[in-house]
């Protein structure tokens, strides 16, 4: 006897289920689809290029009347279901429509998730999940005005290239640092930022919508951080949550989704669900791979068959044309998996295969996809891949060929691209002069084209041009790398940084090709500070890239608590603020407190969770952080200078003092100490430190390049000059130039000795542009930098910093 | 054994850490780049160095104290140096994160 089926939904999943269902056998059932849209199914996932114009609505239609009729499917359009009596085995819809039942299957997917943020039911607040959603879309949007899209996921990322190619001027908003973060580890996902961005839309990262404002229709979207966005629509494409109203009403069991077994079947063995609204192994699916897998299994089950759903691996691709992205699989790092990564800067490709046992189990590519189906296929095999390992990644049609080239970065350098900056010395004019005079030594091509004959940084890029230029006659000195994540030695690194203009750390470790995805904590502190230089406006620091007593604000000490330094400027201090120190060390009951060689009064063993407290107290007094865990500017040690000593011969305290209230704050590649002595007697030690002035009588002596640390060397004399304002001038140009020079953690005096003292002092003494130019750029990044960090936590930011997240298992907490 | 709720994965910033007291001490809950987490015990096995201060990359941390490389999944130590600490198991559920936590530490607490 034929059963009654009825399908509450007519999605994908149903209609998949019931292709399979009539193949199997045609005349089990009698179908009926109660559908809450008025139409028939369409591919929901071909509605992005509905909405970009690519393709019209009948064009994605999966099911036409035609096939309902032909299998005898009764379909009404329109109906949402309200009612199931479960006893009666009936379903009844809003406008009065009842069917019996055998077997129910519920399909009511899922709805989009709206932020509940002030505004949100406003006119003009929508969501992109069916296609009354994109036709309200093309409505408004009629192909001008701004869009705001909520959310860099999948869905927001097609709707914002949809209404962009409609014509609008889009922005999408989204709340972490990279997009797509559930799909794309961060080296992709700067690559599918990149290429959003060049389509002209902007992408704000990090952005938390504070509220959709307006009166009667949406007029802005507003940041928490205070930006506002003017807004004709804003999409929420934040996610989508299981339909389950339904099935709880007629107490089904229901957890994120409607809870079923193997078969599909929910708590009620003649009711079962699928698709969106599920949840199977504590795992609920948004995307259409696992919805045909269910389908596939419920149509066996009810036909009498022993299929069971095993739960799926899914895989994503991004349906905006132009950009091809590939994710599958867990693409987490641990030691038991390992990585074959694959960059090709000049053709934006990254590839990256994660194995375990010698079997892929996850998978991100990015613009070039072709063999994402040939890797997922293995991965969901488990197919043993060690016998083609070395050339897996190269994908399927690999025929053989030579292994990755390192100077590949430099040779897709343009010909005019400047080798050497210090002397106008461009790519091409290089390999013309190996060719033309035959040049086989880097001695020679320094000798004729002077490129790499100044500062030196960069005598890598210049072998490189050489190696690439002569192949395998050219033997350089071996580049020491950075660290294992790369070929590349700090100086190439750092030249390319700027050559390139990368202003991120995946756009560095993309563009020049870093052999892992996440760096190490080698390279990521270094990558750090050198975009940090180069870029002090547009580049936005990254603290989970610095070591922890930067990122705290204080120095680590052997026990996990730490030290806290506050800034005394020149050494200079008063009762008050010694007043207020031992108030601090009273309170918090510091248990070290102890003057250090840099004139500083140092408190050590202050628990982490109390340092927003002493600085709270601290800044009270008007301390500011003393930077004594910064690869940064330290201190300025002073004497007493013509203020009181009777040999002084300037105001050393003085000068001091305004040296460090100029460059308090910066970045530098190490550390940097400074002092002030008020005669040759040089009470102030500014002999051994990285950069020292020596009063005389007739004016200033500058000296730079000492050290008194793991070596002990004089320093050297840069020159004299006569007044205040022009040591403060040469000092800061020095300083300057040392920050963009240097490799990271290497002091003054080993980047010094390492171009050669003559060099510092041609571009800092002989020539005033140059000096002046150090300068002005050193004033320029001040700007971004002279921001007190510990006020800055004491009003709040970082919080998570100072917090445990919380406190578990003690007897009051486990009951 | 009981999982304990102990926050939204959210709560932890990208590529760093957070820490969750018990009657066992310290725990470090990390959330990696490709924004997996793990937990571990808080006590480096060189020195007891604060494992939860330190630069994430991959799935391991770098010790702030002295630089040791410490897998997040396995609690060992990576490179030439030997040692491990202990790992608690993780689930996350809609974004919560939920703590495993030992019978030991249980009855620690009584």
């Amino acid at each position: 006897m034929t059963q009654k089926l009825v399908i509450i939904g007519n999605g994908m999943a149903p209609g998949r289920m019931l292709e399979h269902l009539f193949e199997t056998d045609p005349n089990a059932y009698e179908v009926t689809i109660f559908n809450a849209e008025p139409r028939v199914n369409y591919n929901r996932l071909n509605l992005s290029y509905v909405l970009a114009g690519e393709k019209t609505y009948e064009d994605i239609i999966t099911h036409s009347d035609d096939w309902y009729a032909e299998h005898g499917i009764t379909l009404h359009k329109g109906a949402k279901v309200s009612q199931i009596e479960r006893d009666a085995k009936t379903v009844t819809s809003e406008n009065g429509i009842t069917a019996s039942y055998d077997k129910l299957v519920i399909a009511t997917g899922s709805s989009p998730f709206i932020i509940p943020v002030p505004g949100h039911e406003l006119p003009g607040v929508m969501v992109y999940r069916d296609l009354d959603d994109v036709e309200k879309m093309m409505e408004v949007s009629k192909g001008k005005g701004k869009a705001v899209v909520i959310g860099g996921g999948l869905l927001g990322l097609e709707a914002a290239a949809g209404l962009k190619e409609q014509g609008m001027d889009v922005t999408v908003l989204h709340l972490m640092p990279t997009l797509m973060e559930r799909q794309l580890d961060p080296a992709a996902a700067y690559l599918l930022e990149r290429a959003i961005e060049q389509r002209g839309i902007k992408v704000m990262t990090k952005a938390n919508t504070h509220a959709i404002l307006g009166v009667d229709k949406v007029e802005a979207v507003k940041l928490d951080d205070g930006t506002i966005l003017d807004a004709d629509i804003v999409v929420m494409a934040v996610g989508i949550r299981p339909s389950t109203q339904l099935a709880k009403e007629i107490g089904l069991d229901v957890g994120r989704g409607i809870l079923v077994d193997d078969v599909m079947r929910t708590s009620d063995p003649d009711i079962y669900a699928l698709g969106e609204c599920v949840e199977h192994r504590n795992m609920v699916y948004g995307l259409v791979a696992p919805l045909y897998e269910m389908g596939k299994v419920l149509a066996d089950h009810l036909t009498g068959g022993a299929a069971e759903y095993a739960g799926s691996v899914t895989n994503t691709k991004l349906k905006v044309s132009g950009i091809n992205l590939f994710s599958g699989g867990d693409f987490a790092e641990g030691d038991d998996r390992e990585e074959i990564v694959l960059r090709d800067a000049v053709a934006g490709v990254y590839k990256r295969l994660i194995l375990k046992d010698n079997r892929i189990i996850g998978i991100v590519l990015y613009g070039e996809t072709s063999d994402g189906a040939w890797f997922f296929d293995m991965l969901k095999k488990g197919t043993d891949i060690s016998e083609m390992r070395e050339t897996l990644i190269f994908g399927q049609a690999y025929q053989g060929g030579s292994p990755l080239d390192p100077t590949a970065a430099v040779a897709a350098l343009p010909d005019d691209a400047d080798i050497c900056d210090c002397n106008g010395v461009c790519k091409s004019q290089i390999v013309d002069a190996i060719k033309g005079k035959g040049l086989t030594t880097f001695d020679e091509v320094k000798a004729h084209t002077k490129a790499s004959n100044s500062c030196g940084t960069c005598a890598g890029l210049v072998q490189q041009v050489m190696q690439l230029t002569l192949g395998d006659a050219f033997n350089a000195d071996a580049i020491t790398p950075m660290c294992g994540c790369t070929d590349l030695g700090h100086n190439e690194v750092r030249h390319l940084i700027v050559t390139k203009g990368l202003k991120s750390i995946p756009a560095v470790m993309q563009e020049l090709e870093w052999k892992t995805s996440c760096g190490c904590a080698k390279c990521r502190p270094a990558l750090n500070y050198y975009l940090v230089c180069d870029f002090p406006d547009e580049y936005a620091d990254d603290y989970q890239s610095r070591f922890i007593n930067e990122r705290v604000h204080a120095n680590i000490q052997k026990d996990g608590t730490y030290s806290v330094v506050p800034r005394m400027w020149g050494g200079v201090t008063s009762s008050d603020e010694l007043r207020a120190i031992a108030d601090v060390v009273d309170k918090f009951k510091i248990p070290t407190v102890k003057v250090t060689g840099g004139q500083r009064i140092d408190m050590l063993g202050i628990k982490k969770e109390d340092l927003p407290y002493v600085w709270a107290d601290l800044g009270k007094a008007g301390f500011v952080s003393g930077h004594a865990y910064a690869k940064g500017l330290r201190t300025v040690k002073t004497c007493v200078g013509t203020d009181w000593c009777r040999f002084g011969t300037q105001d050393s305290t003085g000068l001091g003092i305004k040296l460090e209230k100029f460059m308090w704050g910066s970045w530098t590649p190490a550390k940097v100490k400074l002092a002030v002595s008020g005669c040759p007697r040089n009470c102030a030690e500014a002999t051994c430190k990285d950069i020292g002035v020596v009063c005389v009588d007739s004016g200033y002596e500058i000296h730079f390049a000492g050290a008194a640390g793991l070596e002990i060397k004089g320093t050297e004399v840069l020159c004299r000059v006569k007044t205040e304002e022009e040591a403060m001038e040469y000092i800061v140009a020095l300083t300057q130039m040392y920050r963009e020079q240097a490799h990271y953690l290497e002091r003054i005096y080993k980047w010094a000795k390492r171009i050669g003292y003559d060099e510092i002092r041609k571009a800092i003494v002989d020539d005033a542009a140059k000096r002046a130019a150090y300068y002005d750029r050193f004033v320029f990044s001040q700007k971004f930098a002279q921001v007190d960090p510990w006020s800055e936590r004491v009003s709040g930011k970082d919080k998570h910093e100072f917090n445990p997240m919380a406190t578990v298992g003690f007897p009051q907490a486990a009951e | 054994m009981e999982w304990f709720e102990i926050g939204h994965i959210d709560d932890i910033p990208l590529r760093g850490a957070r820490c969750v007291m018990t009657p066992q001490g310290k725990i470090a809950i990390f959330r990696t780049a490709d924004n997996e987490v793990h937990a571990i015990e808080d006590m480096c096995p060189h020195k007891k160095g604060p494992l939860s201060q330190g630069i994430v990359h991959d799935a391991s941390v770098t010790c702030p104290l002295h630089n040791w490389v410490i897998s997040l999944e396995t609690g060992q130590a990576r490179g030439a140096d030997e040692g491990s600490v202990k790992t608690f198991p993780l689930r996350v559920e809609n974004g919560m994160i939920f703590m495993l936590l030992g019978e030991e530490a249980l009855v620690a607490a009584e």
